[in-house]
């Protein structure tokens, strides 16, 4: 499902002395079955931009096009419900949406309010557990007795288990421990390419984009400032600098060794690349005095 | 949810706003007793007129007044409607059983209309004009006297501006738990009264969850950082009475008394 933003602006609390416009013409376009970072510092919208994606936010002005339902300012909810059913988004800090019982009654609430039936919810709920490597033997417990990591993998499984065409995550490895982390940036990874999912990843961490989107959407104080592949973004470092963001950590490594004098084709992004690069330049005898 | 006026600090530099919070609470209930005494058409217009000078020092505009009105329209239809029919004395209009309508309903009706108006206006005014740590500081400090009599004034005064501090961080909480839940498919406003209470369940919980563990948060860094009740603390924020508070409170002194005044008077 792609997504097309119409210059978009957004107004929170309109026509209130707090108005506050939050995203100023914003026209982008999602491809379907893209893996899509949104970076910008903090406040710079990206919540604000991905809440616009299922309709919790109407666009003041402009429209937005998730596959062949137009959400304007005057949308109804009702008219929505069969979009969210396709738009999974994982909130900043989504451990505080858990509320059931039970650990899989919980991640059922989300099935169950569209429509299927309980075996089939149980079904994915159990597969949506699985797949974020919750162990069996938490399953029936509260949720409210798990720690913060747990929390957060059960908060995902329980959107994965809507079985979303499009996932957007916002932050969500925030918190998480290192082993977390990467099982969790796994995941996204395999249901990008296995289930083809579309995914949009609102981040801090330039390892992250570097190493996982094929697409990179950079807000600014409201507005789009650079849309294009990792490689065409991270390539001007003092723009990324003077926008309050940073390289990835090979690109800094590599920017590193180019201020001593070492030459690089390319700019790595990934550890991989850098690692090569570095290989080649040995090969050649081209080492750092 | 970003409608409700409840508690929303205007920030500003009015003559209102740079009033001492005690004098502006004071002045704000002496207000409302020669509103609740007032009972001539001079009276109440002597009110109105009180009222217009309040709002027009304290330089918010006219848009707040309405949103602070509009909300309790319904109540206020409600208390006419039973004044209209059920006040009795003078000319009688119209009559069925219990009901019936009378010249003094009537009246009392517009009056009863006009008292809730003129209120609302007024605490509006309080309510915009001052931030809720003032008004608690105010509060504690006007209390003060029942330190004496082992009123626990300041634990009062810290739960109050706590309470107050919290209010816009829960509306918030509340908003993101209901747009979390909305992805998950729970749909808020159709379906039955009951499958409505239900999905209310998916929103309190989570909500309750968040208010009580951020108390408890708060009373730990409260006591790390060496808090052992009020007893002897200086304070941040010093009120000071100043020549807007002698001005004010002169003026309202000449009000009310005029109003009062003109009680009776037909
Ligand atoms: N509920 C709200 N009411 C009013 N203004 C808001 C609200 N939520 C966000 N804003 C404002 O909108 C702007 C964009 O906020 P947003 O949450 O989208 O930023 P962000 O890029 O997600 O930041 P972060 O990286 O900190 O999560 C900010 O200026 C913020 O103050
Ligand atoms: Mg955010």
């Amino acid at each position: 499902m792609a997504i097309t933003f119409k210059s978009v602006d957004f107004i929170y609390q309109a026509h209130t002395p707090f108005e506050n416009l939050s995203l100023k013409d914003i026209n982008l376009t999602i491809p379907d079955g893209s893996y899509t970072a949104i970076i910008g510092h903090t406040g710079s919208g990206k919540s604000t931009l991905i809440q616009h994606v299922n309709g919790l936010l109407k666009p003041t002005t402009g429209e937005v096009v998730v596959d062949d339902q137009t959400i304007t300012g005057t949308t109804k909810n009702k008219e929505l419900v069969h979009l969210r059913q396709h738009v999974g988004i994982v909130f900043q800090f989504p451990e505080s949406q858990l509320f059931a019982e039970s650990v899989i009654e919980d991640v059922k609430f989300g099935p169950i309010n569209f429509g299927v039936t309980n075996e089939e919810a149980q079904k994915r709920a159990e597969s949506a557990l699985q797949k974020v490597k919750m162990p069996q033997e938490f399953w029936d417990k509260s949720p409210f007795e798990l720690s913060g990591g747990q929390m957060r993998r059960v908060a995902i499984a329980g959107i994965l288990a809507t079985n979303p065409k499009i996932l957007i995550l916002d932050e969500p490895t925030a918190g998480l421990d290192p082993q977390g982390r990467r099982e969790m940036m796994e995941l996204f990874a395999e249901l990008h390419q296995k289930e083809k999912l579309t995914i949009l990843l609102v981040t801090h961490q330039m390892d992250d984009v570097a190493n996982f989107a094929d697409n990179v959407i950079v807000m600014d104080r409201g507005s789009v400032a650079k849309i294009g592949t990792p490689t065409e973004v991270f390539s001007d470092t003092e723009w990324l600098i003077n926008h309050q963001l940073g390289l990835p950590s090979a690109a800094n490594f590599a920017q590193k060794l180019i201020s001593h004098g070492v030459q690089f084709k390319k700019i790595p992004l990934d550890m991989g690349e850098l690692v090569d690069q570095i290989i080649n330049l040995e090969g050649k005898g081209n080492r750092h005095e | 949810m970003n409608k409700i006026l409840f508690g929303r600090y205007v920030p500003g530099n009015s003559f209102i706003h740079k009033m001492d919070p005690r004098a502006k609470l004071v002045l704000s209930l002496l207000y409302i007793i020669a509103v609740f005494m007032s009972n001539s058409w001079l009276a109440y217009g002597t009110s109105f007129l009180i009222a217009i000078i309040i709002i027009g020092s304290s330089s918010i505009a006219p848009k707040f007044f309405w949103d602070g009105v509009k909300p309790l329209i319904g109540v206020i239809l409600l208390t006419m409607i039973i004044q209209v029919f059920f006040g009795v004395g003078g000319q009688v209009y119209w009559h069925w059983g219990i009901l019936s309508i009378t010249s003094n309903g009537l009246l009392n009706a517009i009056y009863i209309a006009i008292r809730f108006i003129l209120i609302i206006l007024v605490s509006t005014v309080l309510t915009l004009s001052t931030s809720p740590l003032e008004i608690s500081g105010a509060i504690e400090s006007l209390f003060m006297p029942l330190k004496k009599l082992h009123f626990p004034v300041y634990e009062m005064a810290l739960m109050l501006s706590i309470a107050l501090r919290f209010v816009p961080t829960l509306i918030d909480e509340t908003e993101k738990i209901l747009n979390a839940q909305r992805s998950r498919g729970a749909n808020f406003s159709s379906g039955s009264i009951m499958t409505r209470l239900k999905k209310l369940v998916s929103i309190l919980i989570p909500l309750f969850e968040s208010a009580f563990s951020r108390a408890e948060e708060l009373a730990t860094a409260m006591e790390a950082r060496g808090y052992q009740g009020g007893e002897g603390r200086s304070k941040y924020r010093v009120l000071n009475y100043t020549k807007n508070d002698i001005l004010g409170t002169i003026f309202m002194i000449i009000a009310t008394m005029s109003v009062l005044l003109l009680r009776n008077w037909s």
